[in-house]
């Protein structure tokens, strides 16, 4: 758990960010966005003290982020940045060592978990290990960054704009992964973007900041049905919002009883996609499959119409 | 497979070491600059003696400037030393715009005839390529490396240790790679003042009037200084393309 309460950072006249008081649940994914200046990065870098606040406090699990010096505590957060950050004369297996190194582990379980973090991102330890970070491509890089960030187990990884660097299709790739592990390592994700899609497919819960303040703080659907102020709205994009909706619910909510024509659709996916599939088979309804592949009802446009009109 | 520029560069080497081991092997090449009956070859000591010694001085005298000039480097670029940084500055720039003669006048009185104004000569005139080197290096590193590494909990001194002086390393040395050049070259002249270098046989070709003294102690400095100057380049490219530079 994460209490951000009343943290304030000015720059001699300027307020960066101002009275901001956050609460972050454990083991959720917790997206922060907000245009440019907006202060969202210095927020999450108060939280490992890269930034240090002018007023207020941030206590982590009860804890004072201040009752340790700030050089120990970064190596208990996981810090994932743009351009991942890699050190250009380390190896990747030396870089993912990096937090374990530095708190001692010994070589073997340090190895250990180098290579049990890269067979995690889908890379070759024995393959992928003694290269140096330039030897690879920009989406393994990215991954080798957030290995790094996981090496020595934190319970809080914050992230800035991690995938700011990659393309669309590779990002997406990103995102899915980054649900999993933080699924398998039960990990506190505090994000930042300012990509809004981004946000909607990875946050439990969005911090939207403006100037310095968080101006709204909820779960995505919420936050579509019901946006705080114009600037809330405008970030969503009105054109968008159904289609959002959409997209952060799976077919399973959307079920109803009854059965129709066609191929089936899988419970998992988005019902976004399901909207797609609809549209682009032009039928009225698609049978739906649980995980099992058990058909258990149907999916129809009526019903998701009214869902993406918010009106479930 | 050797390539032509390291083939030429091995000849040079051998032929330095040829020149240096048994000078009078090449007495037929240099007999044209002597009139008759002068000596083709430096009669008035060992030319190998002179160059390991001439290597010497450069060698200590680079080596105090890089400690110096480093440390001036690292603490300036250090939140606590900032302030320094015009202070030290104008310090190593006046160590470089002061003739290396000049000093040689004003240290022989302190320190006598010998090799020590040499020393002093040759050290306040190798700081600056390094300190400006140093300097560079370490503040041109690249931003998302430094902020990963404060990030990943490193304390200040393993930052430095780590990744500041590994990454700014292959500038560092060229900046080394300067000053042992131009000390190379600038040694010979501590020869006036009784150092012993390689400026010795220029000099005592230049009071005989014997060109085959002069050319030989000018092309020994001059072969070791190409030599010199390939090698720590290469050591800086071996380090570069490691980190995919």
């Amino acid at each position: 758990m994460i209490e951000i309460e009343g943290i304030t950072k000015r720059y001699g006249e300027t307020t960066v960010v101002r009275d901001v008081s956050l609460t972050i649940a454990p083991r959720t994914v917790t997206v922060i966005v907000g245009t440019s200046g907006s202060g969202k990065t210095t927020l999450l870098r108060m939280i490992n003290r890269l930034v240090e606040p002018t007023s207020g406090t941030i206590r982590l699990d009860g804890e004072d982020n201040r009752s340790l010096p700030g050089y120990e505590l970064r190596r208990r957060i996981g810090y994932a940045i743009q351009g991942h950050g890699l050190f250009p004369h380390r190896t990747v297996a030396q870089n993912i060592a990096t937090v374990p190194t530095l708190l001692g582990w010994d070589r073997a379980r340090i190895d250990a978990k180098v290579a049990e973090l890269l067979t995690l991102f889908q890379l070759d330890p024995a393959a992928f290990g003694p290269r140096y970070p330039h030897e690879l491509s920009g989406g393994q890089q990215q991954r080798v960054g957030v290995a790094r960030a996981l090496a020595a187990e934190p319970k809080v990884l914050l992230m800035d704009e991690p995938f700011g660097a990659l393309d669309p299709i590779i990002r997406a790739k990103a995102q899915d992964d980054l649900l999993a592990i933080q699924k398998h390592f039960e990990t506190t994700i505090v994000l930042v973007t300012h990509d809004m899609e981004e946000a909607f497919h990875l946050a439990d819960r969005i911090a939207v900041m403006d100037k310095g303040e968080v101006v709204q703080y909820t779960t995505p659907a919420e936050m579509l049905v019901k946006p705080a102020t114009g600037f809330v709205e405008s970030l969503i994009g009105a054109g968008e919002r159904p289609f959002r909706l959409l997209a952060i619910e799976t077919v399973a909510t959307a079920v109803e009883p009854g059965t129709a024509e066609g191929k089936a659709i899988s419970s998992a996916v988005s019902q976004r996609e399901a909207l797609s599939t609809l549209l682009w088979s032009g039928r009225k309804a698609l049978p739906v499959v649980g995980p099992d592949g058990v058909l258990i009802g149907k999916v129809s446009l009526d019903g998701l119409a009214q869902r993406a009109a918010g009106r479930s | 497979m050797l390539r032509l520029p390291n083939l030429f560069r091995l000849l040079a080497l051998a032929a330095l070491v040829a020149f240096l081991v048994q000078p009078q092997w090449f007495e037929p090449l240099l007999r044209p600059l002597v009139q008759e009956n002068a000596p083709a070859i430096y009669n008035q000591g060992s030319l190998l003696q002179l160059t390991l010694l001439h290597l010497r001085t450069v060698a200590i005298a680079t080596a105090g400037a890089t400690v110096v000039a480093l440390a001036l480097a690292i603490l300036v670029t250090r939140t606590s030393g900032a302030e320094f940084l015009p202070l030290s500055r104008s310090l190593v720039n006046i160590g470089q715009t002061f003739p290396p003669v000049a000093v040689l006048a004003l240290a022989v009185p302190i320190f006598g005839f010998g090799e020590k104004p040499t020393l002093i000569a040759l050290f306040l005139y190798g700081l600056l390529p390094i300190f400006e080197n140093a300097l560079t290096g370490l503040t041109t590193l690249p931003q998302s490396t430094m902020e990963a590494a404060r990030g990943t909990g490193m304390t200040g001194r393993q930052r430095l240790l780590k990744i500041e002086l590994p990454l700014a390393m292959p500038v560092i040395l060229a900046g080394i790679r300067l000053s042992v050049v131009i000390s190379l070259a600038t040694a010979t002249i501590g020869s006036t003042v009784a150092a012993r270098t390689l400026g010795e046989v220029i000099i005592a070709g230049l009071q005989s009037n014997n060109l085959a003294f002069v050319v030989q102690g000018g092309l020994i400095v001059a072969v070791l200084a190409v030599l010199i100057h390939d090698a720590l380049q290469a050591a800086e490219r071996s380090l570069g393309s490691r980190m995919g530079r």
